[in-house]
């Protein structure tokens, strides 16, 4: 396929400030914009390079955490930068699915002046980091300084207003079996380029569920605001996912589980993309006592999955990376969800939105529901 | 390499005897040190009656017991699982029984969730002086059970395993 790889190089190549994002510029639709218009992440891109630049320039931070181009369509892959110079390089459109967050605690970690295990913190204040955020990035900075991972002193929150981020599954799942070769994003459509198609779809019908039912689109914390702050977002029921499952029986829920989960590879992408998973050793790779065998054996599965959500449980911002970086395809969103939606209803909780309290489960009160406790009254009751 | 030999012949034992005897249901209790497992002690010096199907490991807090040791028994074969502790406001150490109280909360909620029987997992609160309603609560418990039958969810079956 010599053409298709020509099309790939001549896409995968292009830089500098004036070239819109994820634009392969040989493609069919670029060259018949007569009437062009920067689109709104064309405009939040110059301003994203623009405000790093600037705080890159006068010393403000020592690194901008940041995406930059794919070498596929409908890619981004995370990057750091560290010199004015290179801000050329960041990028933002739809297809920025990962959570910056994760990056965040190590990126401050190397702009550190290099000192051993024992030695003192040097005097004077450290070096700063700015990080792209929008509404559950940002809420997981705010976990991050919870659970002390993070300094929030040292950190320059870039906040950007999420408009929902591209399931790049389902875009694929429109044009089943044909390879994509290009997709241009313009304000509410994408259009795709194949090999033998060119086709324009509707942007939000392909957005990631959870950014679909997301309620908080606007970033919660903002040190230099990156375009408009969004408006309100209302969803009566963002857990509606979780409530058509629970209304299932017990046997139908546990035929979801075992089958949803059943191509799992354990590739440990979705913890490895998690902002939450920093544990120097998971318990996955615990070997003494082993908690889940490390077989491809469906309960071990199974049991990877159930503890690395609710390891979650009450810290969860429900970004959607696990899912969208999970090479098979697995919802495992479902399982944090449902612990979403019980943290809010019984303790009223939501995990970065109260950035002064303490996380669900490291506090308690004494009034907390207990239904589910078998009280000896009930077993007198259920006796007679 | 002593506690291997002795942990294979022990599941060949009961492999054999499960194919003989009928089923019984295994269930693992963690009982706090302070409360519950005295209880329990109280339960048996004043001679109350409750079937024999627990198998009692002793913690210092319900709230040092987390989820993985729950779900490793599921795994590991147990019928049931019972998680007890003092009753909040008696914690010995002031406040792990209701840091553990959440936890459970959640963890209940999320088993049942995917499908995991709600009579498999429970969590009660029984006081030094309750050998009686610990009594109770075995009995209640290992009825609940009963009526469920073995133990297929979650269960790591190793035969299974090695004819795959």
């Amino acid at each position: 396929m010599p053409a298709i790889k020509a099309a790939r190089s001549a896409g995968g190549r292009g830089h500098g400030p004036l070239l819109p994002p994820c634009v392969l510029h040989d493609n069919f639709f670029y060259r018949t914009r007569t009437d062009y218009m920067p689109t709104i992440n064309e405009k939040l891109t110059e301003e994203i390079r623009a405000q790093a630049r600037t705080l890159l320039a006068d010393g403000t931070v020592a690194a901008v955490i940041g995406f930059a181009r794919g070498s596929l369509p409908m890619t981004v892959k995370p990057v750091v930068v560290r010199a004015a110079a290179d801000c050329g390089r960041l990028v933002w459109n739809s297809f920025c699915v990962l959570n910056l967050a994760n990056y965040l605690p190590e990126v401050l970690k190397s702009v550190e002046p290099p000192r051993g295990p024992r030695d003192p913190k040097p005097a004077g204040p450290l070096p700063k980091v700015a990080v792209l955020a929008t509404g559950c990035w940002s809420r997981n900075i705010v976990v991050q300084t919870q659970e002390h991972q993070v300094d929030r002193e040292r950190v320059v929150v870039m906040g950007v207003a999420s408009r929902g981020m591209v399931s790049r599954r389902k875009v694929e799942s429109h044009f089943s079996g044909r390879e994509i070769l290009a997709v241009e994003e313009l304000d509410h459509d994408l259009l795709v380029t194949g090999a033998d198609f060119a086709d324009k779809i509707n942007r939000w019908s392909v957005v990631r569920d959870n950014c679909q039912t997301c309620i908080h689109p606007d970033p919660v914390l903002v040190d230099v605001r990156i375009g408009e702050p969004a408006s309100a977002r209302k969803n009566p029921n963002p857990f509606k996912q979780v409530d058509d499952l629970e209304a299932q029986t017990s046997a139908e829920r546990w035929a979801w589980f075992t089958s949803e989960f059943s191509t799992c590879i354990r590739c440990y992408a979705c913890r490895n993309a998690c902002p939450l998973c920093y544990c120097p050793t998971c318990f996955v790779d615990d070997a003494r006592p082993q908690w889940v065998g490390k077989s491809l054996d469906p309960v071990d599965t199974g049991l990877f999955h159930l503890l690395r959500a609710y390891h979650c449980a009450g810290r969860c911002t429900d970004c959607g990376a696990c899912e969208s970086v999970c090479p098979m395809g697995i919802n495992m969103r479902m399982l944090t969800k449902k612990l979403n939606k019980d943290v809010l209803n019984l303790y009223g909780m939501e995990a970065g939105m109260q950035p002064g309290s303490p996380l669900p489960l490291t506090t308690y009160a004494t009034t907390d529901p207990q239904k589910f406790i078998v009280t000896e009254a009930k077993a007198v009751k259920e006796d007679e | 390499m002593t506690t291997q030999t002795t942990q294979t012949s022990s599941t060949s034992q009961t492999s054999q005897t499960s194919q003989t005897a009928p089923w019984d249901p295994k269930i693992i209790a963690f009982l706090c040190n302070w409360c519950s497992y005295a209880g329990a002690d109280l339960a048996g010096v004043s001679r109350f009656q409750y079937p024999p199907n627990i198998r009692i490991v002793r913690v210092p807090c319900s709230g040092r017991v987390s989820e993985n040791m729950i779900m490793s028994a599921l795994k590991s074969g147990a019928d049931g699982i019972l998680v007890s502790g003092c009753h909040p406001g008696d914690c010995h150490y002031i406040s792990g029984n209701l840091f553990a109280r959440r936890r459970f909360a959640l963890l209940s909620s999320l088993l049942d969730f995917v499908g995991i029987e709600p009579g498999r997992i429970s969590f009660s609160w029984v006081s030094a002086a309750e050998g009686e309603q610990f009594a109770e609560i075995v009995k209640t418990v290992t009825e609940r059970v009963r009526s469920l039958g073995p133990a297929t969810r979650l269960v790591k079956n190793i035969d299974t395993v090695q004819t795959a």
